[in-house]
């Protein structure tokens, strides 16, 4: 029988068993870049499917594509895979001409038969974002016709109908534009899939990186793509799991990771006030706005879509519900897009607002229900919209809901008001432009069910304007458009944008070049230096 | 014995009706919750003709019944479907999450189970005595404090401050990647790989939520075999036994804890469910991949398949530590038919 003096022994050694066997790690590991950061987004990793952020930015980490957006100046595109390209006169044939020194993974020389092949693949795939490239008249029985490999490093595309250049490679410039390998692909192709299922967990790319594993809600790793002649100042990056704000802060105190990606207004002034680590921050491709359902009788009257306008206090809530985290934004086009109007023409009038109610014969306001996805920061945005516009007389009912509900209220287009959010899904000013603007049909059977056509919102001139500037050869011309159709929305669309979110991102002690931008693409390991 | 086996005859019999019950009643609440489960999978963003596709790749065209009769057809292929979250079939997912889930389950039990039984024999033989009041307050503390709390204040305390245990995951980031998944329990994959760094760096891993776990079921358990206790050593054959001149320990142990024994075991196997139907929060705190937190993203998503995969696994649980409750009955109470 045991004694209770070996009992007591044996227990307390169990116990410091673990903590004994901890070592107390200084740092992260050298050449490994850690990264903690909330990864349940990821769905796939195919370009031709992926259309999430955190495998958004994986992949323009593992990928080449013809074009990238320039991260330093919004309204240019840069060389990526392709190194220059000719358009023709009539602006319908471009050709790409390929480097010759990306190699993919395996080793093998990228060649314009791949690009071609990635190109044809999204578009005969047809997943989620295929709609960047078929927008543009490609379609499965024209694309291998007119997206073809004249020469091993020449890629013709050939447009189907006359588009702006710079909206065609702004397109490209997706994550579905990113180039695979062909030969890759179709060794794991199964009934006709052309790869997707393979693809979904791997990358088959020339990026600086290449995917090593992907555990779902637990980590990603990435290695190095040996034959890459990008400079690597780290050969693996760990990105993990970590949902907790509060746990990824202690990660980063303790240096258990290198950069922490998702902390809360208060723990990033906590990072900032502490001179050891480095805080980066920039706008995101995304608007936060109210949408006014035109089918609603009292937002068919301009004056009543004005006076909510005017009646926000959209200072007040960037400054006091989410500071650091977003900027008050009063267009569809938020800054760091090409085409961006900067300016603020909205402030919180409460008098303008309340004449405008009563120029539309409202003068003792109505009561209107607010749908909003029920998390921070929409719960206390909403709150506080529905005390700004109690202030001209308009009774607001809230109804939270989980995200995906309102989205699918909205869709139904069964909403008074709603409190939304819209990211942009490419990087050209036609992105926002077409989804909150373009309604050519507004009936059930519409083909274009997006923002304007969910809120019963029908502008012809508008419309039209949003393809004829998606066709305008000029890109000085092209820009003063989108200036103008800005206005035109602050103006007279039953949409009142308000705020724009800011990513941020703190580095450790010692690390550094670690950037964020408007979209995904701008972030890259590669750049990333470890003390 | 003719007893026995139709017992074990209707016992069976309740099993597949209880799982088709489970499967139905979650299956009708993933299809009436007001979210399109297409618009989940393709975004907000995504075209009508790609919506329309993927509704009918889905089988989410057909009417509701003949929905509920495809997926049940596959499922009595043993065909979970596949998860649009994760991409990979449901069945893979639960191998990749659930070990995670038993492996701190099962610590956590075996810890709460180690100090909650003990103390809450002692709370109840020193009843009113000072360490009664210590023991009650120490568990009303357990299970009275958030999980979040006591998860975050252990993460300060013993991670950050003291640097005692290690942070959050399932082992650290050198070992990420390094061992090859066998069983999916990490620390008997380490041990499979013969890497004993890695083993001990799991284990450590494993202590803390494990721990944080087992002080909020350790709690409930102490207070239940504290009532339990008081409830056995109040009875007259207790009374007789002391009169007899047993021992002291003889009579705790032996004569009232060894009659708690049946009510303490179905105590013991409804925490170990709960624990394994996954500890969300906890495992959200301490960044834990494990079965709890793949159902909230799952349901979150509308991801039906691995909501039901999920459901399934964990209905199927209940059942089982229920059966092997009754068998235990059976085992140490005579009296038990």
């Amino acid at each position: 029988m045991i004694s209770r003096r070996a009992l007591v022994a044996t227990a307390t050694a169990t116990a410091a068993l673990p903590v004994a066997s901890w070592h107390a790690a200084a740092a992260t590991p050298k050449g490994v870049l850690v990264i903690v950061k909330q990864i349940d987004d990821i769905v796939s990793f195919d370009p031709a499917q992926s259309f999430e952020f955190t495998n958004g930015e994986i992949n323009a980490n593992c990928y080449h594509r013809l074009v990238r957006p320039d991260p330093k100046d919004a309204n240019k595109v840069a060389p990526d895979l392709a190194t220059s390209w000719d358009v023709s006169k009539d602006g319908l044939e471009i050709t790409f001409h390929l480097q010759e020194k990306a190699k993919f993974a395996t080793g093998k020389t990228v060649t314009a038969e791949d690009a071609a092949f990635s190109l044809q693949r999204a578009v005969i795939l047809n997943k989620t974002p295929a709609f960047i490239i078929t927008q543009l008249g490609f379609n499965k029985e024209n694309v291998e016709k007119l997206i073809r490999a004249t020469t091993p490093n020449t890629l013709v595309l050939t447009l189907p109908q006359p588009w702006a250049t710079s909206f065609v490679l702004y397109c490209l410039s997706a994550t579905v534009g990113s180039i695979v390998e062909k030969a890759v692909v179709m060794a794991h192709d199964e009934k006709g899939d052309l790869g997707n299922a393979w693809m979904q967990t791997r990358t088959a790319g020339s990026g600086a990186y290449q995917l090593t594993s992907w555990q779902a809600s637990d980590r990603v790793i990435c290695d190095v793509n040996p034959h890459s002649s990008v400079e690597v100042f780290n050969k693996r990056v760990v990105m993990r799991h970590v949902p907790d704000p509060s746990a990824q802060m202690l990660m980063l105190e303790k240096q258990d990771t290198d950069v922490a990606r998702d902390l809360t207004p208060e723990l990033l002034r906590k990072a900032r006030a502490n001179k050891d680590f480095t805080v980066t921050s920039a706008g995101l491709g995304r608007v936060i706005y109210i949408a006014m359902n035109m089918a609603t009788p009292e937002f068919q009257k301009p004056a009543v879509r004005q006076a909510i306008k005017w009646a926000l206090d959209y200072d007040g809530i960037a400054t006091n519900i989410t500071p650091d985290t977003h900027v008050v934004c009063q267009s569809f086009l938020p800054a760091g897009l090409p085409g961006a109007v900067p300016g603020k023409p909205f402030k919180r009038d409460v008098a303008k607002a309340k004449a405008l109610l009563a120029e539309a014969g409202f003068a003792n306001g109505f009561e209107m229900t607010l749908d909003h996805f029920n998390q921070p920061p929409y719960n206390d945005i909403a709150q506080a919209l529905q005390a700004n516009l109690k202030d001209i007389g308009i009774k607001v009912t809230l109804l939270p809901g989980e995200s995906r509900q309102v989205i699918t209220k909205t869709r139904a287009r069964t909403h008074q008001l709603a409190l939304l959010a819209w990211g942009t899904d490419y990087f050209d000013p036609n992105s926002n432009t077409q989804a909150f603007l373009a309604n050519p049909d507004d009936s059930d059977a519409s083909k274009l069910k997006i923002l304007a056509w969910r809120s019963h919102f029908v502008d012809a001139e508008l419309t039209a304007m949003v393809e004829q500037a998606a066709k305008e050869l000029d890109t000085a011309k092209r820009m003063a458009m989108y200036e103008s159709m800005q206005r035109a929305a602050q103006e007279r669309a039953p949409f009142a944008f308000m705020l724009q979110p800011i990513a941020s991102a703190v580095m450790g002690k010692g690390v550094s070049g670690f950037v964020v931008g408007a979209v995904a693409d701008f972030t890259k390991y590669s750049a990333v230096k470890k003390a | 014995m003719t007893s026995r086996l139709r017992s074990a005859a209707s016992v069976a019999a309740s099993v597949p009706i209880t799982l088709f019950g489970l499967v139905l009643v979650t299956f009708l609440i993933g299809r009436v919750m007001p979210i399109d489960p297409v618009i989940a999978i393709v975004g907000d963003h995504a075209a009508p003709d790609v919506i329309a596709e993927t509704r009918a790749e889905l089988g989410l065209d057909e009417p509701l019944p003949m929905q509920f009769v495809i997926y049940v057809g596959k499922l009595l292929q043993g065909d979970l479907g596949r998860s649009v979250m994760t991409s990979h079939t449901v069945a893979h997912d639960i191998g990749q999450f659930f070990p995670a889930t038993i492996e701190l389950a099962t610590v956590a039990i075996i810890i709460a189970m180690l100090i909650g039984v003990p103390l809450g024999v002692l709370a109840a033989v020193r009843q009113g005595s000072f360490t009664d009041r210590a023991i009650r307050v120490f568990c009303l503390a357990g299970h009275s404090v958030p999980i979040f709390l006591l998860a975050m204040l252990s993460l300060l305390i013993f991670y950050a401050k003291l640097g005692w245990a290690p942070g959050t995951g399932r082992i650290d980031v050198a070992f990420d990647g390094l061992i090859d998944p066998v069983t999916g329990f990490l620390t008997v994959d380490a041990l499979i790989a013969g890497d004993w760094d890695a083993f001990r760096d799991a284990v450590a891993h494993l202590v803390q939520p494990a721990g944080v776990l087992a002080y909020f079921s350790m709690a409930y358990i102490a207070r239940m075999t504290r009532a339990f206790m008081l409830d056995a050593l109040a009875g007259e054959y207790v009374i007789t036994a002391r009169a007899k001149g047993l021992s002291s320990a003889r009579v705790i142990w032996r004569h009232a804890f060894g009659n708690i024994a049946v009510r303490l075991i179905t105590v013991l196997t409804l925490t170990y469910a709960s624990l394994l139907e996954g500890a969300v929060v906890t495992e959200t705190v301490f960044s834990w991949p494990g079965l709890g937190q793949y159902l909230t993203v799952s349901l979150l998503n509308a991801d039906m398949n691995a909501v039901l995969g999920a459901t399934l696994v964990v209905g199927m649980i209940y059942l089982a530590l229920n059966l092997m409750a009754d068998m235990l009955y059976r085992l140490l109470d005579p009296r038990v038919a």
